[in-house]
């Protein structure tokens, strides 16, 4: 670097970056009048529009509140979230800035001429256009999705819940006591691990066995001998086009105890018509695996389909002459290669099932209720978070559950994704 | 008819058994919910599959909009499926070729940002959006809905759009560019319609997403003819302990026989949407 530092005879670069610190005054110095005093002006609105915003904001934030007759905790935590957004937007314009002032005196150091404004103007046109495009998505973004994670992070450090709501009262920043609470407290400890214990089941009992019996299906399908390929197939795939709620909702109909069908025409019949479906969990969990299995099979069935007519017909034709048994065919050809081309997409069908909301809660609520914990006893992590926000108010920490949540969505995520191409492809480098 | 085996008899057998067994597990529910549809009365006490006097009065019921808001969730949840549709395609082509033609500062980690992003499911921030919802005024509305469905629907229908939008070769844009064609310009009138099978697959998703989704709406609407399908279906069955069971029978064939239609006639960009989803990531 040394050896380039010797090459220029001026130092308008450097100059130009410190005149800056006042933003477009390091453009007025590299003679671009037209764009330092847009950066002016741009930088002087920003202080105008925000300064208040900006001192009342992160004043907010701190202290969530002194006054309980004039503050509300909550609305100040969200303009606090909003007043950090706008910071950090105005630090990328200012950085903008330097950037910009640094790289037009470099250009004069390197007796360059500078763009003129033409070219100044083609440049914001050509180089901007990726920028223009996105801007109305990322917005969007930011405000329902970035937005809500950042509030979820900073309340999960808060002791929001029923007792200490706005307005009557303040809510209060209480750093990691949430996440030690549900770690700590005995009613929260078990209702935590064993909501996790159930999640954990029922994502890998459900997901497993969809897939378990979707390959089944494709392979038995896959037989050229079976009649009325097409109408079967149809069938098959019926479960996947009625929407899942209609059929959960239908479910819950069908194990009701006192009307529903499973009791009354099916199970009376080997005098089992009092079968506790809605009451005693362990049923209930056992009905709520069968039915997200009829519910998820057909997708895996179908894309197997597809992985199935793509493998060629000679690898079986050489097991047949080695004498190889239609089990042996299956463990040694066509499990690997399904199993090879579809393996993503099964981990997507785990992390699915991980937060199935909906199957949980239409269902049975996440209940029967259970003695010693404030979860119900089919409750899995995210619909018990729904119920200590919409039914009991705890939203501290449903939130610092949420947090624990995502970790390991994100964990599991990003363990698969490392493995995947997109990972490696040249053009995230 | 060729003559086979015994042990391909066997096992033809044994698949034949296994797919009569199927077929009834799926059509059972199927055919017991159709048929409670048609039973007299409200509750389902004393009713079977096929009800001796079958009558069609839940259905006139649920059209009578004195009686039931059935019709109006029916337009809610069009509407707001339509546009959320609409809103997310025109955003995702727009974030996807930005992505697949440019290479600008802050695309790695834009790029990052939204796989980070498409794997957190949207409604694990339901307290979040509650509150900001609640905060906003936006409480209780249809746009508060569609906002959320679009803003969740970018991260992971850009992800497929700009996989599809890298097949589509660059010397099409250039040669577009020789001839004088601005950016925008070869966005809309070359590589758009190169990209129409990929807009039927996000078109699909976020068209199904808002339709099937339950947590959301029911988080964000809060009065009876605000709902959606999903929210008044559930509210139908829960409020009244099955008193009016039929009715909501009649109800959910009435979603689910338009939307089977749509889905088999479609299936093929599902099964293609959520193959090239998971391996593109």
């Amino acid at each position: 670097m040394g050896d380039q530092e010797k090459q220029y005879s001026t130092n308008h670069r450097k100059i130009a970056l410190a005149l800056s610190i006042i933003p477009g005054f390091g453009q007025f110095y590299n003679k671009q009048w037209m764009k330092g005093l847009g950066f002016f002006i741009l930088t002087a609105s920003f202080f105008i529009a925000f300064s208040d915003l900006i001192q009342f904001g992160f004043w907010g934030l701190v202290t969530l509140g002194t006054d309980p007759t004039y503050d509300h905790s909550i609305t100040l935590l969200v303009e606090g979230i909003l007043t950090v957004i706008v910071t950090v937007l105005g630090l990328a314009v200012y950085i903008l800035n330097l950037r910009d002032a640094f790289k037009v005196g470099k250009q004069r150091d390197l007796n360059v001429a500078p763009n003129s404004i033409r070219q100044q103007y083609q440049n914001l046109v050509g180089g901007g256009f990726p920028y223009l495009m996105m801007t109305p998505g990322f917005l969007l973004l930011i405000f329902v999705v970035i937005f809500p994670i950042l509030f979820v992070i900073l309340l999960s450090f808060t002791n929001y819940n029923l007792y200490n709501s706005p307005p009557a009262n303040l809510v209060d920043w209480i750093g990691f006591q949430n996440f030690l609470d549900i770690f700590q407290i005995p009613i929260w400890r078990e209702t935590f691990f064993s909501v996790l214990a159930w999640t954990v089941i029922w994502t890998f009992g459900a997901t497993t066995l969809q897939i378990a019996l979707g390959i089944f299906l494709a392979v038995l399908m896959n037989q050229k001998e079976i009649k009325f390929q097409k109408i079967i197939r149809t069938i098959f795939i019926l479960p996947w086009a009625v929407p899942a709620f209609v059929s959960i909702l239908v479910f819950a109909g069908m194990f009701n105890e006192t009307f529903g069908t499973i009791n009354n025409d099916i199970l009376a019949l080997f005098g089992l018509e009092d079968t506790p479906w809605m009451t005693d969990p362990a049923y209930t969990k056992f009905a709520l695996i069968m039915i997200q299995t009829w519910l998820g099979f057909p997708f895996i069935f179908a894309m197997v389909t597809g992985v199935l007519q793509s493998i060629p017909n000679e690898l079986y034709e050489a097991a047949d002459v080695d004498g190889a048994t239609i089990m042996q065919k299956f463990k040694n050809i066509t499990l690997p290669l399904v199993l090879y081309a579809t393996a993503p997409i099964m981990i997507t069908q785990y992390t699915f099932n991980f937060n199935n909301f909906n199957v949980i809660f239409l269902f049975n609520g996440g209940g029967p209720a259970v003695a010693g914990q404030n979860a119900g006893g089919t409750d899995i992590l995210i619909s018990w978070i729904y119920n200590l926000t919409m039914t009991s108010a705890q939203y501290g920490k449903a939130a610092a559950i949420t947090m624990i949540l995502s970790l390991i969505v994100i964990t599991v995520a990003l363990w698969q994704f490392r493995r995947t191409k997109s990972f490696q492809e040249e053009d995230m480098m | 008819m060729k003559k086979y085996s015994k042990a391909k008899k066997i096992q033809l057998t044994l698949s034949y058994l296994v797919i009569i067994a199927m077929i009834a597990i799926i059509l059972y529910p199927i055919l017991w919910i159709v048929g409670s549809s048609f039973n007299p009365g409200n509750s389902l006490s004393g009713s079977s599959i096929l009800p001796d006097n079958p009558t069609l009065s839940h259905y006139k019921e649920l059209f009578n909009l004195e009686e039931s808001n059935y019709l109006l969730w029916y337009w809610n949840t069009l509407k707001i499926c339509i546009l959320t549709m609409i809103f997310s395609v025109i955003l995702v082509s727009f974030t996807a070729y930005s992505f697949s033609r440019f290479r600008f500062v802050g695309r790695k980690n834009g790029l990052m940002t939204f796989l980070i992003l498409q794997m957190i499911p949207n409604f694990a921030a339901l307290i979040a959006i509650y509150a900001l919802a609640n905060l906003t005024g936006l409480l209780n509305t249809h746009l508060s809905l569609i906002l959320v469905y679009t803003g969740g629907a970018i991260p992971m229908n850009t992800y497929l759009m700009k996989g599809y939008l890298d097949t589509i070769p660059k010397e099409l844009d250039e040669s577009a560019r020789m001839d004088g064609a601005g950016n925008f310009r070869i966005f809309w009138q070359i590589v758009m319609p190169l990209a129409k099978p990929m807009i039927a697959v996000v078109s699909l998703f976020t068209f199904i997403t808002p339709f099937t989704d339950f947590i959301l709406a029911a988080i964000l609407l809060r009065s009876n003819e605000k709902y959606t399908l999903a929210v008044g279906l559930y509210e139908m069955i829960s409020d009244q302990y099955g008193s009016e069971f039929t009715l909501f029978a009649a109800g959910s064939v009435l979603i689910a026989i338009p939307i089977a239609i749509l889905f088999l006639s479609l299936q093929k960009y599902f099964v293609s949407g959520l193959t090239a989803g998971g391996t593109k990531g």
